[in-house]
Formats: structure tokens, sequence, C-alpha cells
């Protein structure tokens, strides 16, 4: 008797994300599918609109992550008009931007993915929230990162109008400069940004990396994927949110390739199933061996831990440190374990932190020179960042009137979409067996797909991080047999 | 061609009070004979006109809109008609951008003796009408009392 | 006496409006305490027969955000409105349409064709396309189906209180809570914000002329924008004159224009409609050909002016899709 498992990990009201899992006679599963019933079509709407308001209507896209698609666009319209920026308007930019990813792997390490670890996967579903972190680290310290995002977030505002959905970005810019005065309010906040990273890192070490048991999950096969891994890369291939070179490493952890954002389209191709909305990027001249990992296949991946395998280190020296110590502890480079994604999001947290000392502090900071303006005919450009949840593309095309005749969005949990296929199927694979299912493993495939914090699910959406997952078993005839729910 | 024969424009038209509508009425004193398929909506001044009244228009039904406005420099409220003008051209370009063909909807300048004008301009309209067909909106299901705002801006133009 | 039970939903829509909800930061806390939240499809596991179980009525109020795009959520927006007795449309999306709605401008099928066949990086050459129900070799996998077309909460279900913004101003949902709890809330079908135009708060407004005449449009990306005088005078094209207020102008603030997200003042039926009267009437030229110049410099009439409203226009689509 075969029969489905069906996961709606998002509640079947909204549906954002579902898993559906086969079971063949024995109870064991044949294959599971990882859906994304979700599309909006932003890349078909963007068509006939000006295209400086794509910064805009983009950030739409995720109100969680508006920033990424804000910066990626506006990227997009510098390449667009091949307008350079005065160089404090590109500081303020990445300054905004690194603000803006602190903020980001803040919220999602302590409100969204990190209750896993930090309460522990096996703690009592009402704790595994901000909540439950608060019981954990106390009180002061629940309070200081409420404290932190808001300061942070405050800031952002301040440059930015709003936000959640910025108007900073223009082609050429800018909308404003910093003001002098106000520099000395990035510069503080620059600082308690730094302890706060030393700090997050302090709670990884105590709670997670001080039980043997947590570090077991990290690398137990079950989590575990050898993709490639692609990530924006400075001159000194050193990890860079807002700017550089595109470097994709092999699953040995060689250099594949490097090759600049514009031309990703030899390097990039998106690939189309049937039975979900998400397309599945690979790498083009690998090519598309189905959903498999290894050097064969042209499954990659992004995200923290993509980024800090792709790269030969920080920038940033406590971040260095960080970075060091992590591989060290995971058997050296590449890390092919999801779960460590938490942990190195948050060298990248520290990195961010710091990166935003160095610019706060920049004598140009505050220069008034934020704009030039276009004097080329629009025609055609790619942007690219880093989104927390991994690499952003935007491509437009324009009439030479700068109205959108083509985009192309490549956002990152499309780049991981394989990925997070594979590590949902692996993990139903290892945890499911005589038809055995219980609240334990529902967990544990939530805590497969969460690791990489993709951008369309309830993780992005929920306040106290805490998935309501529902597994139905079905027999042949489509009736529910049992039902285990968690809550 | 049958069905194109068959259908008949509803066309609706906001006419000023102090030119294009008396010269309506000179065209009925007359007995000059127009297309039957217009109805007329008096406003005191073409610059009375919202584009709200002409798109309400269209969700009701109408096929076409025909605004007819004092000759420029003769508007009883000095600028009115070119309060008009500006707004339609607007609506032209957002009309052309949502789908809906822009002969559909038409500015004239008819003084109160153009009685002859008026059988041209209604004529012509009816025919190029005749020729797109019938607007046909598309419809998106809307519950119980939604299109209520739309009534009371067509009778607020017709108040 | 109880505590009011208090639900919150969302629909089509990108999640700004939760964390608007998170950026009440710690008055967040005094939320949760005043009120029973008995629905929070985020928090809590949750299921339509759960609904179905409450009585008609039984939730006090109901805040809902996001477009509807999917018969399934159309199915659902009219459940929570049997089970509410107060249905808050929160945010653009759910008040106007959002920008989602711009959707409207192209037919599903125009959308699944793009994005599955024509992107620039997809490779398809068998034209594969999702379906609603894909057989595999193991069985049967099914995706909901999304509609033609995308509708404002208002164009579903009947709807008490709208709070507008894109996402809601985070002083405007301060107030609404409180008005709620209080029970002293305005007339059914209010919009929950100030009912006067954006200059009349915007801190530049000393500089808008009284007689500002329009002679030229600009694009942003032309000019340096001055960061002290009004936009509108610089040639921009921004919507505070025709725009509700309750946001505190923070798109001026960031030195551009205001793009009209709060929607429009209590007499308007369709805010694009009024916006673009409003800004008809300020051209100065009584030339065609000068006007059409001008109309011609706003390359996007649609998206410029119904940013976040296209289906609570008077057409909803466009026209021939
Ligand atoms: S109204 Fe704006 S912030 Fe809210 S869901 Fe819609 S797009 Fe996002
Ligand atoms: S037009 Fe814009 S900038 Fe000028 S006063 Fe109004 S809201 Fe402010
Ligand atoms: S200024 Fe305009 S676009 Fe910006 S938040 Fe206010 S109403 Fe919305
Ligand atoms: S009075 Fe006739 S158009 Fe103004």
């Amino acid at each position: 008797m075969s029969r489905t498992i069906h996961i709606d990990p998002i509640t079947r009201l909204e549906g954002h994300g579902k898993i559906d899992i086969f079971l063949n006679d024995a109870g064991d599963v044949d294959r599971a599918y990882f859906q994304v019933p979700e599309l909006r079509g932003f890349e078909k709407f963007a068509e006939g609109r000006a295209c400086e308001d794509m910064p805009q209507i983009t950030s739409r896209i995720c109100g969680v992550c508006p920033m990424a698609h804000h910066m990626a666009a506006a990227k997009a319209l510098d390449d667009l008009y091949k307008v350079d920026p005065p160089a404090p308007a590109k500081k303020l930019r990445e300054l905004i931007y690194n603000i803006f990813t602190v903020e980001d792997h803040a919220l999602h390490f302590y409100f969204l993915g990190g209750p896993d670890f930090v309460v522990g996967p096996g703690a009592p579903k009402a704790e595994r929230n901000i909540l439950g972190v608060i019981g954990k680290v106390g009180l002061e310290v629940g309070k200081q990162v409420i404290a932190a995002r808001k300061e942070l977030r405050e800031l952002i505002n301040r440059m930015c109008g709003k936000v959640i959905h910025p108007v900073f970005g223009l082609p050429g810019g800018v909308s404003k400069p910093m003001k002098k005065e106000e520099q000395q309010l990035f510069i503080d906040a620059a600082d308690r940004a730094v302890e706060f990273g030393k700090f997050s890192l302090k709670v990884f070490d105590d709670i997670v990396l001080a039980n043997s048991q947590y570090v077991d999950w990290i690398v137990s096969d079950t989590y575990t994927h050898k993709t490639y891994y692609m990530g924006l890369v400075d001159e000194n291939n050193k990890v860079n949110f807002y700017d550089g070179k595109l470097r994709v490493v092999k699953p040995d952890g060689s250099e594949y390739v490097k090759f600049n954002p514009g031309d990703y389209l030899d390097h990039v191709a998106e690939h189309v199933e049937p039975w979900s909305y998400i397309k599945f990027c690979y790498l083009k001249n690998v090519g598309w061996k189905g959903f498999e990992d290894g050097e064969q296949s042209g499954v990659y991946s992004v995200a923290p831990l993509a980024r800090l395998n792709a790269s030969t280190g920080m920038a940033t020296p406590l971040a260095q440190e960080a970075y060091e110590k992590m591989f060290a502890t995971l058997g050296g480079k590449p890390v092919h374990h999801t779960l460590a994604n938490h942990w190195a999001r948050l060298v990248e947290l520290l990195y961010a932190a710091e990166r935003m000392k160095e610019l706060a502090n920049d004598p140009e900071i505050a220069d008034p020179n934020v704009r030039a303006i276009p004097k080329n005919k629009p025609a055609e450009g790619v942007g690219v960042v880093e989104a927390p949840r991994g690499t952003l593309f935007h491509h437009y095309k324009t009439d030479d009137r700068g109205v959108m005749t083509h985009a192309n969005l490549i956002v990152a949990t499309q780049n991981n979409a394989a990925r997070i296929a594979l590590s949902v199927d692996k993990a139903a694979k290892g945890l499911i067996k005589k038809g055995e299912v219980n609240d334990a493993l529902l967990n544990m495939v939530e805590m497969a797909f969460r690791a990489y914090d993709p951008c369309h699910g309830c993780a992005t959406h929920a306040l106290p991080g805490q998935m309501p997952l529902v597994v139905r078993l079905h027999d042949s005839g489509m009736n529910v047999v049992s039902e285990v729910k968690r809550n | 061609m049958s069905d194109a024969a068959a259908f008949e424009p509803r066309i609706v038209a906001f006419f000023c009070n102090w030119c294009t509508y008396t010269a309506a009425d000179l065209t009925g004193v007359s007995r000059m004979a127009y297309e039957p398929n217009v109805r007329v909506i008096r406003v005191m001044c073409s610059g009375r006109i919202d584009p709200e009244f002409i798109l309400a228009a269209l969700r009701e039904g109408a096929d076409g809109v025909l605004i007819g406005g004092c000759h420029p420099g003769d508007c009883h409220y000095i600028e009115g008609n070119y309060k008009m003008l500006r707004r339609y051209r607007l609506l032209l370009k957002y009309l052309r951008a949502m789908g809906v063909d822009e002969r559909r909807v038409r500015l004239e300048w008819i003084a109160a003796s153009e009685g002859d004008k008026v059988q041209r301009v209604v004529n012509e309209l009816t025919w190029t009408i005749r020729e797109l067909g019938p607007l046909a909106l598309p419809v998106m299901p809307q519950p119980e009392g939604a299109g209520a705002s739309e009534e009371s801006a067509l009778a607020e133009a017709n108040a | 006496m109880s505590k009011p039970k208090a639900g919150f939903n969302w629909f089509a829509s990108c999640g700004g409006c939760e964390e608007a909800v998170v950026d009440l930061h710690e008055a967040i806390l005094d939320v949760v305490a005043a009120v029973d939240i008995v629905f929070w499809p985020c928090a809590m596991d949750f299921k339509k027969d759960d609904v179905r179980a409450m009585r008609d009525g039984e939730m006090d109020v109901c805040f809902i955000n996001g477009a509807i795009r999917t018969s399934e959520e159309e199915e659902i927006a009219h459940l929570l409105r049997r089970k509410t007795k107060i249905v808050i449309a929160f945010g653009s999306c759910s008040h106007m349409g959002g920008i989602p709605g711009l959707g409207n401008l192209f037919t599903r099928d125009e959308i699944l064709e793009h994005d599955f066949t024509q992107s620039f990086s997809v490779v398809n050459p068998e034209k594969t396309y999702p379906q609603e129900v894909t057989k595999v070799p193991e069985g049967e996998v099914e995706l909901p189906r999304f509609l033609d077309y995308v509708r404002s909460l208002n164009q579903v279900i009947d709807v008490d209180y709208y709070l507008p913004g894109c996402p809601p101003p985070v002083a405007l949902l301060r107030n609404a809570v409180q008005a709620v709890l209080s029970g002293e809330l305005p007339p059914r079908g209010t919009v929950l914000a100030p009912d006067k135009a954006l200059c009349q708060e915007c801190p530049r407004l000393d500089s808008k002329p009284d007689d500002l005449a329009i002679t030229e449009f600009k694009r942003p990306q032309e000019i340096i924008i001055d960061e002290e005088k009004c936009l509108l005078a610089q040639g921009l094209l921004c919507l505070g004159p025709a725009t509700r207020s309750g946001c505190g102008a923070p798109c001026v603030n960031g030195n551009m224009p205001c793009t009209g997200c709060l929607g429009p003042t209590s007499r308007v039926k369709d805010y694009g409609l009024s916006t673009m009267t409003v800004f008809a009437s300020l051209f100065e030229s009584k030339d065609e050909k000068e006007i059409d110049e001008l109309v011609d410099k706003i390359v996007d009439p649609v998206g410029s002016f119904n940013r976040y409203s296209l289906p609570s226009t008077f057409l909803h689509r466009k026209a021939n899709v």
C-alpha cells in the first residue's frame, strides 16, 4: 500500500511552501517533493514601468528583505545607464546594506531559525521562539536584541525614508547624503553592533557548541550535501555583500569559476518542474542532471554557508577569526552541513557590523556628493547583491526612454531551490522508516529547510519563529489514515 | 460581419450647457437627423467633467463617451475648457495604457450655433464605435453592493 | 470583562505588513497582553475547520493584509467575514489591491509564459509549465490555481475599516488598536487615517507655491534633488496633493516623491483618476501640443498614478486582456 505524506508547513490557509512525501509499500520514502505554490508575476508586470521605479516596486517582493531588492535594483540601474555613482554614494549604499544585514541576520538567529538551536531541537515547541530564547539567555539579553534591532532599523529609516520599502537608491547614486551631524549616530551604533556580533557568537558558543549533541546534529549525514557554492567576493576573494565578482567553488572547495555579475547568463540557468512554481537554478556549464549532489551535477547553493565556502575569508579581523574557528571546528573547507548556515550567519553578522564600523568612520561617508546624473541612454543592466538569504540577480532591459521591456529576477531561494529540495528529500528518507512518523521527525524535516531561511516561507513571516506542521498519511485511496500534528 | 451589424453602440455625451447642449437643441429644432445612440448629460461647463464621470460611464456599459465644450476663449467660466483639455490629453494616455481604444472618448469644441457639427461628430463617433465593436470591459466578480460608488459618480454628474 | 478576541491573516502579500507589526517593538507586548489572539496562522496551527467551528461573529476583530489572487484565498476571506465582527483591511494590498495588483495589466497566461519560457535564464525547450495536478512516478502532486486577476479585500467581502499604507505607518496601527480596544470606532467604512492631503503634514509645505503651475516634469534621475524644497515645485511627480496623510511623509523625508501608498481621501472614488485630475489642472499650457509634450514625460501613467490601487479603479484591469 503506497501512501502520501503531505506536510504543509505554513498552514493550508496560506500556502507558500509545502512538502509531499510518498512512501512505498514498505513504508519507506520513495521521494519527497518540496513545492512552492506561489507566483506573483513581478517580472511580467515590471514591463511598461519606468525603470527608476524598480527599486521601489521590486522591494515589495519581500517585506522582510526589501533592502536587498532595493539595492540590487539600484545597481542594475547604474549598469543600465552606464553611470558610476560617486564614491560617497557607493559607501553610503554599502553602509546601509551592512546595517540591514546585521539587523536581518539578528532577526533570523533570534526570532526565526535560531530558536531551534538556542532553545534546543528537543525542547517543547511552545518554547521554540523568541520568548524561549529570552528564557534561555535572560531577559536583559532579550531586551538587548530588541533594542539593537530597533536602533538599526531607525538608522535605516533616517537615511532611506522607510525601512520597509526604502526610497534610497537611484541610478547613479542615492537620494540624499548623510549629514555631518548624523555621522556620530552611525559610529556609535556601529560600536554597539560589533559588540552585539561578538555577543551573538558567544551565545552560539555557550549554547550550541558546548553541547556535543548539537554538534553531532550539525555534522550528521542527514543534513549534508556536497554541492557547488556561490558567493560575491571582493578583489581578495573575501566575502562582500554589496559588490564584487561571483565566485563558485566545486564540492571539493577548489575554484570552479569566477565571473562578472553581468555575465551571469553564461553561468546560471533555471530548470522548470511541473510540480512547483519556483524554478530550480543550476550551473549552466555543468548542466541539469536532476536532483543530485556531487561535482557532476549543476546544483549549487547560496546563503551564509555558501558564501563562506566560496570565499577565502572575511575582510575584517574579528570575523576572520570567527571564520577560521568555524572551519577548524567543522573539519576544514568546504563545509557541506546545511545546519552550519546558522553559524556562518553569525560570522557574517559580525563582519557586517565591523564593515559598518569602517564605513561609518570613513571621512567620505558624510560627503554631499552622492549623485551622478546619467548621461547615456538606458539599455540593459544587471545588478547583483548578496541578500541575507543568498545571491540576488536583477536584470533589466528598457527602451531608450528607460521604460522596462524585460525583467529577469533570480532570488536567493531560487538559487537554493534544488538543494533545498535535496535536503528535504534526504531528511525525509533518513528520518521516516516503515511508515513511522513522529513529532521529532517533523522538526527535523522542518529544520532542514529552515536553515536556508527560505524567503518565501512562513519562516520569514513568522513572529515567534514557530511553524505549525501537519503530516497526513494517506492510503492509496487518498483517505487520511493518520495525522500527526505539531502545535 | 452580421454581429457587428447588429451591435448598436451606447454613447454617453457630456455637453456644456452654454454651447454644445444648445447646439444639440438646435440640431433637433432644425430636424437634422443624427444617429440615435447618444444619451446626453448636461453639465454647466466642460471643466466640470471629472475623468471619474467618463470612466464611470464606460464601466456602466457605455461603449464611448463624447464631451462637448465651448471653443477656446469662449468658456463662460474663462478656463473650464482648458482644464478639460489638459485632463483629456492625460486621460487618453492612461486609456491607451489600460487597453481602451482612445477613439472611444472624444472631445470637441462645439459652439451654440454649430448644430451641424453636433450632427457630424455624433455620427462619426457612432460609426467609429460601431466598427470598434462593444467595449466589453473584462469583469471581475464583485461582492454585493460594489459598483455603488460608480453610480453615485454618474448621479453626481447628472446633478 | 473578557479580552477581545483578535485574529490576523494574510493573503497575497510581501510580509512587510507583518514586519510593520514587529516594528511596534516593545509596544507589541502591550498589544499581546490586551487581546486574546485566537488566530494567527504563522503562530499557531490553524485549519479551515477550526474557523468553521467558531460561532459566527466569535472573533471581535481580524486584521487582514494582502490582495486576493487565488480561489482559496477568496473562500477563506468569506469564512473569516462570517466569523468576525470587525474586519480591518490592513495595508495597500488589502485596501486597494497594492503592488501585486499591477498584475492586472497582464493575463495569467502572459505571466506564466514569461516566467517559465521567455525569461532570459530559463532553459525549458519542452515548454513545461507548472500544473495544478502533476502525475509523478510515486503519485500525484497538486498546486493551487491562481486566478486571472487580483482583487482588493472589499471586492471580495464587506470590509469594516481600512488601515492604509504600504506598509501602514506604525502610528496609525497603534491608533487603530487603541480604537478597537476602547470601542470608540468611527462609522463603518472609514479609512483609519486623517482625511486630508499629505501636503498638509509635509515638512516642505512652506515651499510649495500656492499658484503652482507645472511647465515640465522631471524624473528623479535627471536632477539633483533639493532637500528642502517642495518636490512638486522641483518638477517631480509627487503625489502628496492627492494622497491621504497620516504617514508623516517619510518618502519626502527620504528626498523622494510620494508615490501614493495611503491612497485617496474619503471623497474620491478612483484614486488614479482623481490624481490625474489634480495634476492636469496644474498644467500651465493651453496648447494641445505642449500639453502632450508634458503628458509624454509621464512614461507610465498606470504605474505612476495607480501603483498601489489598480484593482480598485473603475477599470480594475487592462481592458483588452
Ligand atoms: S501593503 Fe505593502 S507592505 Fe503590506 S503586504 Fe502589501 S506590499 Fe507588503
Ligand atoms: S507636493 Fe510633495 S513635497 Fe510638495 S508639499 Fe506636497 S507632499 Fe510635500
Ligand atoms: S509619503 Fe506617500 S508613498 Fe510615502 S508612505 Fe506616505 S503616502 Fe506612502
Ligand atoms: S462654459 Fe462651455 S466649456 Fe466652460
